[in-house]
């Protein structure tokens, strides 16, 4: 098999930035040794030594916090947090401080951290191994979150995260961690630390995952190559083209992707895994009756998790958007 | 370990101590009964998953101790709280044991969760340290209450680098609530060895920092555990306030069944401590004392089997739960307007059957889980 799956990717990424500049340390539960439980931050420890790949004591509020000083001394952490739902004993610190440093310090200093999130569900975990927090985050003002679906974005946009001096909340979608491979060149996407805008790209557009200009499905994380199969089943049976966006930058949004899509193809489906009421679901489709309303044959739909808490994993594909499902959105935004 | 309490032998060069009053031999025989089914529940849940039945399990191979003993001496009316760790100990008060399996198995609704307040035991807790101060709360209610209910919660040497910890060990103190700290320091939090998640020699002396009495006991040692808990809930329940008890052991088996302890300690040291497990010191202490011949100690054994193998029929003839499941309690009482919708757009498509098995191979294999 050639190529990379996202967790290599990611795993060249931290490797890349480790070497670009010696200011990128890791910090985070079981990183070190193991090289984490989904294993992105294996070889680290034996390349870079116990000083920038660092295990640490089982406390979240203590990772992001210290991760926080660390950065306003001048170094540049990366934290990982285990699992999705662990990460909010440091909610606190993300939201008062990894948020506030650069307006509360006038640009000066930013908390220019990373925190790398592993989310979602599909993976027949215990309970809370499955959330999907992002909007939690998107509606944290002075953070920015983003979210890859290509092993080649998840390597690129981590290192744009890095060289970023805003805190960058980075959401991976473990359930397709492992899904498929893709040929990341180990040629840096951008000059690391000297970038030219094409880092701050990276973590502002969307990506155009299918093209299609009948209907547009707006989406991120693992709900994106679900939206792709049932756009192909769309394509199949029924002769429809379907757009199919990823959106990459959950906070802030691109804007102009989203719109142009919506007034390109007149009918939206936004589709992702979080519960659905005040999820990004609900901010998109505003965007694009703000904007595009002229443009549309029907109203926005949302096809999303429900406002539930993650359920036990025995029906957890009853709660992630099935192809199924994204279906019979689609349906119902075509024939309305 | 010198500081250690400790009260069962090694039948060799360490001496037993006197039985602690309290305890006849009815009561040693019931927990030996308690420690074995305890096995028998962990080891039948690995075979399990092994065999792709549950998902990933949090083993506890060579803790019974901890539990049953610290368990056994709490009054019915105590509140419990324990950690993924001590995930079965509500069969110990009456919880099915078919009901912990499923819970195992990703079943929701009333197949997968039990009563809290009825059982007086806390959800299995996944979050580390969060449950530490429910049993502040509940030990403080009783307080406030009047009653003399004292309360208990399991945790990890880890969970106590998390700031619940200190936050509720703190309240405890303050409020002089019958609480009990029940720290299993088995020194591996997954791959991190106590010596690099804390900077003191002990668990116990955390506590001087909440002026709390703490001791530190043998965590192999059934009787240990159990003396050191009752003496800590007959003092709380007294208004004497809440005690941290740490339990030295040492994790034997893996963090989790999808977790590979080679990758980060020498697996020969578990092995080395594999001997102290308490079901076997126990079984032979007991027939040191004349309470239990080893053909008594066999039926005990071969019952608690049986009740585990019922209960994996009694888990594996119990239907799925149905899609509705994951809209049902969520709220206790008038459920949203949007649960409606949600419910018939899932029925109009069907339920999803599970598409790949359980603890399929590129799913499981680097989960920690839990
Ligand atoms: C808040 C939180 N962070 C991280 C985890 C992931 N995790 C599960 S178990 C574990 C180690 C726990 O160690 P310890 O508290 O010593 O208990 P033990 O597992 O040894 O019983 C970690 C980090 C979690 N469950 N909750």
């Amino acid at each position: 098999m050639t190529g990379s799956t996202m967790v290599e990717a990611l795993n060249l990424a931290l490797h890349q930035a480790m070497d670009a500049d010696d200011r990128v340390i890791v910090l985070g539960e079981d990183v070190a040794k193991t090289g984490g439980v989904f294993r992105v931050t294996q070889g680290l420890l034996d390349r870079f030594g116990k000083d920038r790949i660092i295990d640490t004591p089982l406390a979240e509020a203590g990772i992001v916090g210290s991760a926080i000083g660390m950065a306003i001394y001048g170094l540049l952490p990366v934290v990982e947090i285990q699992f999705d739902a662990f990460v909010y004993p440091g909610f606190e610190q993300i939201v008062v401080h990894a948020a506030r440093y650069a307006w509360r310090t006038q640009g000066q200093v930013p908390a220019s951290i990373v925190i790398r999130i592993p989310f979602g569900g599909g993976v027949r975990a215990p309970e809370l191994h499955s959330d999907s927090p992002e909007a939690l985050f998107c509606h944290v003002p002075g953070l920015k979150v983003v979210c890859p679906t290509t092993p080649r974005d998840a390597r690129d946009m981590l290192l744009a995260a890095i060289e970023d001096p805003d805190p960058v909340v980075f959401m991976e979608p473990k359930r397709i961690y492992r899904a498929g491979r893709q040929e990341v060149p180990e040629e840096l996407p951008f000059e690391f630390g000297n970038s030219n805008g094409e880092a701050s790209a990276l973590l502002s557009t969307a990506r155009t995952a299918r093209e299609g200009s009948d209907l547009a499905i707006l989406t991120y994380g693992s709900t994106v190559p679900l939206s792709v199969e049932a756009a192909d089943h769309l394509a199949a049976d029924r002769g429809i083209e379907t757009k199919v966006v990823d959106l990459r930058s959950l906070f802030p949004l691109d804007v102009d992707a989203i719109v142009s899509a919506a007034q390109e193809c007149g009918r939206v489906l936004v589709v992702h895994e979080a519960p659905r009421s005040g999820g990004l679901g609900a901010e998109v489709s505003s965007l694009v009756h703000e904007r595009a309303m002229l443009d549309l044959e029907a109203p926005v739909l949302r096809v999303t998790g429900f406002d539930v808490p993650f359920p036990q994993f025995a029906n957890e594909d009853d709660y992630i958007p099935s192809v199924d499902r994204i279906l019979q959105g689609a349906y119902r935004v075509l024939d309305f | 370990m010198g500081d250690l309490l400790r009260i069962i032998g090694n039948g060799k060069d360490v001496p037993d101590h006197p039985v602690p009053d309290g305890l006849g031999d009815k009561d040693l025989i019931e927990l030996y009964r308690w420690l074995v089914l305890l096995r028998s529940f962990d080891e039948r849940a690995v075979a399990l998953q092994r065999q792709g039945r549950i998902g990933t399990y949090a083993l506890y191979w060579g803790e019974e101790a901890t539990q049953a003993g610290s368990l056994y001496a709490l009054e019915e009316t105590d509140w419990i709280f324990p950690s993924y760790r001590q995930n079965s100990i509500g069969i110990l008060r009456g919880v099915p044991p078919s009901v912990i399996l499923a819970w195992w198995r990703g079943y929701g609704g009333n197949t997968g969760f039990y009563d809290t307040r009825h059982f007086r035991t806390g959800p299995i807790c996944v979050p580390i340290g969060t449950h530490i101060p429910h049993a502040v709360g509940t030990s403080w209610a009783a307080k406030l209450r009047g009653e003399r209910t004292a309360s208990l919660a399991w945790f990890g040497e880890g969970a106590t680098s998390e700031g619940d910890f200190h936050e509720a060990m703190n309240f405890a103190s303050v409020f002089k609530t019958a609480t009990i700290f029940f720290c299993t320091n088995n020194q591996w939090a997954i791959s991190t060895p106590v010596s690099q998640q804390m900077a003191t020699k002990t668990v116990a002396e955390k506590a001087l920092a909440y002026a709390m009495p703490a001791v530190r006991v043998d965590g192999f040692d059934p009787l240990a555990c159990w003396k050191a808990t009752k003496d800590a809930a007959d003092r709380g329940r007294a208004g004497g306030g809440p005690t941290l008890i740490e339990a030295f052991c040492y994790r034997i088996g893996a963090h989790g069944t999808a977790d590979d302890p080679r990758l980060y300690r020498d697996e020969s040291e578990a092995e080395k401590w594999k001997s102290h497990e308490p079901l076997g010191s126990m079984a032979s202490f007991l027939e040191r004392l004349g309470v239990l011949d080893a053909s008594g100690a066999e039926k005990i054994r071969h019952e608690a089997k049986q009740t585990i193998i019922d209960a994996v029929t009694e888990m594996e003839t119990t239907p799925t739960p149905g899609l509705e499941v994951i809209f049902d309690n969520v709220y206790a009482k008038n459920p949203p307007w949007m649960f409606a919708e949600g419910l018939e757009e899932l029925r109009s498509v069907g339920q999803r059957e599970l598409v790949k098995p359980l603890n399929a191979p590129d799913t499981q294999t680097e989960e920690e889980g839990a």
